[in-house]
């Protein structure tokens, strides 16, 4: 009896795991494929499609792109230099706000959190936000515009509101009565003792800007200014644009009437590699961080 | 003793009366910066929403334009766009949310069922990378799936010995590809939520079941799935609230902004995207305010039914 039953939990579970296997597969497999096209030869995959180990292992992808590389870098550092500043500064400000809204104490804790809470439930919608924006703050095709139109969220303001009243009010209270300055008590007490909710919303909010396409899609023209993901976006819509990135032909090569045909399939994916991987490798590392994160936002402040 | 209890309370409301003392003074210093980004670029885009009753155009500027009155708001519920925009915004958010949290809840208890640490950590890492992905890197991927000419499912269905699909401009799949994309990203971090809230119950539960016999389904559907209802309660809540905001990344970068597939991907989101670009501001402007308006009406009703049934689980 007792065997049957252990045979038969036994088989469940193999069950299960088979599941995930094909699973867990059908979230790897994809990233496979855009490796090998990345390395296919471009002639073979125009014939016979795209495939998971390529036909015949080609680097000509990647040589156009290293030979071609001045636009990647420009968006590597529109997209670093936004996403860390904008990260920065936003964590600043926002806990800087959180702080006073999460003591009781506080003469306008009420009004002021409901100012904040009310941008959560309505918003005025993209053309308010884009005529204020391009007409009047001046802030079409720059780079602030990355920055400040995004520099705080309701959300996260309440996520760390809900973890600085965890702190212990009686060691806020004490260096009150010592005499220390809210400003000292924030910087010297309250943002170390924050440092896991720090993380957590930061490196929630450095993905978010890393991953951003949506506002270099609604203010930027300048291509030197075009963020990673936009950059990626214009690439797989973009024939053309491909084309005119790539017009520094790999050492070696002599091109002297236009015959030499551009990769252009196998490129897209090359540079898709280039400027997705390094982030994709390191992002999955801070995973609880990420949890983390999003699960004291789960719970009601 | 009442003598001296009013006399205090006198004391408190003259001090309350003197108005801010020097820690409220500091504190509204440092909740400045974000009030005044909040005013700046959330306040004042709210009193933008005027352009919905005007004429706008981009030379008279937000007061020079002319008032049009209703007029927009005529222009586009009278217009076939108003009906499909918000049947495909709703329907999809509620496809989405059914279709993610039957498959994320599916997902956690089968997880739950997993011993080996090494294997649970190597399913959920599998699971969640595509939460680390923006829609443009998705968008590759679905471009090497639905390819017509290079893609691997055509290949794989003319190696069936059937007819190749041309993807991009068949509307009849997309309601599919839209929900599977969807689920997709989202169920591994979700996933992640409810098997965390599975890990608190009590162990002793199990046991008892186990000793009286019961299968591994029957606990499963009578132990685990009861204690994940709160959370697919507050889960379901925010995203009833949000029914009428799409996630313009899937429903823009997916279809790949094929005009033909517009009937069944065309959401409010890209459409007021596409008015920015193309069309009357004026209108879309209007669209966007509807939005927002029945998107606000929904979230508060969402919460004041919650707070009927069970007040635990409410936002405000």
């Amino acid at each position: 009896m007792k065997s049957t039953l252990s045979k038969r939990k036994g088989r469940e579970g193999l069950l299960i795991h088979i599941f995930f296997v094909i699973f867990t597969l059908s979230f790897v497999v994809p990233f496979l494929f855009v490796i090998s096209i990345s390395f296919s030869n471009e002639e073979l995959m125009n014939s016979y499609g795209y495939k998971l180990i390529p036909m015949q292992v080609d680097f000509t992808a990647y040589k156009y792109v290293f030979n071609n590389m001045q636009q990647i870098i420009d968006s590597y550092k529109v997209t670093a230099f936004t996403s860390i500043l904008g990260t920065f500064a936003g964590l600043l400000i926002m806990s800087m706000v959180a702080y006073p809204i999460a003591m009781n104490s506080f003469r306008y804790k009420k009004p002021i959190t409901f100012f904040i809470f009310f941008t959560m439930i309505f918003g005025g919608g993209l053309i308010p936000s884009y005529i204020l924006i391009t007409q009047y703050l001046g802030l079409k095709d720059s780079v602030w515009v990355y920055i400040f139109p995004s520099l705080a969220n309701a959300w996260n303001i309440m996520v760390l509101k809900t973890f600085f009243k965890g702190i212990p009010i009686s060691c806020i209270e004490s260096s009150r009565i010592d005499g220390a300055s809210e400003f000292r008590i924030f910087l010297q007490i309250i943002l170390p003792l924050s440092k896991p909710a720090l993380a957590s919303i930061g490196l929630l909010t450095l993905l978010s800007r890393w991953n951003d396409w949506y506002t270099c899609l609604i203010y930027i023209e300048s291509k030197n200014l075009f963020s990673l993901q936009f950059l990626l976006q214009k690439i797989l819509m973009d024939a053309e644009f491909v084309n005119n990135m790539s017009r520094n032909l790999p050492g070696g090569m002599i091109d002297l009437q236009n015959l030499v045909k551009i990769p252009t399939e196998s490129m897209r994916f090359a540079m898709c590699i280039i400027a997705a991987g390094p982030m994709l490798v390191i992002f999955p590392f801070f995973q609880k961080y990420f949890t983390r994160g999003l699960t004291i936002g789960s719970v009601k402040g | 003793m009442q003598h001296i209890d009013m006399n205090s309370q006198k004391k408190i409301k003259h001090n309350r009366k003197k108005g801010p003392n020097k820690c409220d003074i500091e504190m509204l210093i440092l909740a400045l910066p974000a009030l005044l980004f909040f005013v700046i670029f959330h306040y004042i885009p709210m009193m933008g929403v005027v352009i919905a009753f005007k004429d706008y155009s981009y030379n008279l500027g937000l007061f020079g334009s002319k008032w049009v009155g209703l007029r927009n708001f005529e222009f586009f519920f009278t217009s076939q766009d108003a009906w499909m925009l918000t049947r495909n915004t709703v329907g999809y958010a509620v496809l989405f949310l059914v279709v993610g949290t039957f498959a994320s809840v599916f997902v956690a208890l089968l997880l739950n069922e997993i011993k080996s640490k090494a294997a649970i950590k190597i399913y959920q890492t599998s699971m969640i990378l595509p939460y680390f992905l923006s829609w443009v890197i998705v968008g590759y991927i679905t471009y090497v799936l639905f390819n017509p000419k290079l893609g691997v499912l055509n290949h794989m269905l003319a190696a069936l010995g059937m007819r190749e699909i041309d993807w991009y401009s068949e509307t009849k799949y997309w309601p599919f590809i839209l929900t599977i994309v969807n689920t997709w990203k989202a169920v591994g971090m979700n996933s992640i939520f409810y098997y965390s809230s599975l890990l608190s119950v009590d162990p002793a539960l199990y046991e008892a079941a186990e000793i009286d016999g019961a299968t591994r389904f029957q606990r499963m559907l009578s132990i685990s799935l009861p204690s994940l209802t709160p959370t697919i309660t507050v889960l379901t809540i925010l995203a009833v609230g949000n029914i009428f905001r799409g996630d313009f990344g899937l429903f823009f970068q997916i279809p790949r902004n094929v005009g033909v597939l517009y009937p069944v991907t065309d959401i409010i989101d890209t459409y007021v995207y596409r008015g920015l670009r193309f069309g009357d501001v004026g209108i879309t402007a209007a669209v966007g305010l509807f939005q927002s308006v029945v998107g606000m009406v929904t979230v508060i009703a969402t919460n004041m039914i919650v707070n009927k049934i069970n007040p635990e689980n409410a936002m405000f």
